[in-house]
């Protein structure tokens, strides 16, 4: 019997450890594949209010964000609490929204530009003065296709 | 001379480097997916063509004041009850010439769902939240409208359609939402 004794104290052989860095390389992969880079660096509040008809913006690259809401804490002492609109990395005056509209179109080629939509990401807590004003601007723009930015779930109003 | 062989690089501090680098993307990555409910503007008209005129019975007219007060053809309504309004009023069918419809005949409602018009009109003081919560709301009746039809239809909800059948249900029940300019203070 001693032939299938179990060998005792004797360390088995250690696991290899050579294709770790093949597995993280993978995982590497993944995450610079699916990556987005922040774009913008918001300077104002952005709570998004809830609704439950929402599409999924597909194709980032042809959407252009305009946010809206109050400045952030630490920009009140320049820009006031009123809420304001972002454009890019900057707050914007209402004026220069035409001048975003038509730039963002600019840029993209002539096919893509009809499927181009403008993304309006305000804070659930202003009021629809300048929600309309924003609106009254890409209208003038001719920039028509628009999509309000929210959450999914059940509108607060409707708990 | 003879070759010399080149030292093997130690390549065991890769998967340091690796993880460093997966580190930073775990760190810097948003996963957040962009949703939101999509609406058409209506192109910019500095004359302001005045509209072209719509029976009154074809419109439900929805105003939202300053306070989050909904108040539909002059009643004043709770947003819950605003989706089944609203599905009332667009399959109302008064005429009698949609025969898929199934909507009441009412004498005071649209008279088939291509008349209709649901005019949304709100305050500049009215809160961002309820302005979203109403049109979802609006959004929802109309889902409700051709989820149904396109059961009927092809067995599938509305949004497991093809291309080509989607349009054909929505059609049937066009979104008719018009927007006034906001009243003011």
């Amino acid at each position: 019997m001693s032939k299938f004794k179990k060998k005792t104290g004797g360390k088995g052989p250690g696991i290899s450890t050579a294709s770790l860095p093949d597995i993280v390389f993978m995982l590497l992969f993944f995450f610079m594949v699916t990556t987005v880079m922040r774009e913008v660096e918001l300077k104002l509040e952005n709570k998004k209010p809830r609704a439950t008809e929402v599409k999924k913006l597909e194709k980032r690259s042809l959407v252009s964000y305009i946010y809206v809401g109050p400045p952030k804490q630490m920009y009140q002492a320049q820009f006031g609490k009123e809420p304001r609109v972002q454009l890019n990395d900057q707050f914007a005056r209402l004026d220069d929204i035409q001048q975003f509209a038509i730039a963002e179109k600019e840029e993209k080629s002539e096919s893509e530009r009809p499927l181009m939509q403008f993304s309006i990401k305000a804070d659930k807590g202003v009021r629809m003065g300048i929600v309309s004003d924003v609106k009254l601007e890409l209208r003038k723009a001719n920039a028509l296709k628009i999509n309000y930015s929210t959450e999914k779930g059940t509108p607060r109003p409707l708990e | 001379m003879a070759r010399r062989e080149a030292p093997e690089i130690n390549a065991g501090s890769m998967a340091d480097i690796a993880f460093l680098l997966l580190i930073f993307f775990l760190v810097t990555t948003t996963m957040d997916v962009d949703s939101g409910i999509a609406r058409k503007l209506p192109p910019y008209d500095e004359q302001q063509a005045p509209p072209p005129p719509v029976k009154k019975q074809n419109i439900l007219q929805v105003l939202v004041n300053a306070n989050d007060e909904i108040l539909v053809n002059e009643d004043y309504m709770e947003l819950r009850d605003l989706r089944l309004k609203a599905v009332q009023f667009i399959d109302n069918n008064y005429k009698g010439d949609c025969d898929y419809c199934q909507g009441s005949r009412d004498a005071s409602m649209s008279e088939n769902p291509e008349k209709h018009v649901i005019s949304l009109q709100n305050d500049r003081g009215t809160t961002y939240e309820m302005y979203i919560a109403v049109q979802n709301e609006l959004t929802a009746a109309y889902r409700e409208l051709r989820n149904r039809e396109a059961r009927l239809r092809y067995g599938r909800n509305y949004d497991l359609l093809n291309d080509e059948d989607a349009k054909e249900i929505a059609k049937l029940y066009p979104l008719n939402i018009s927007e006034a300019e906001p009243l003011k203070l």
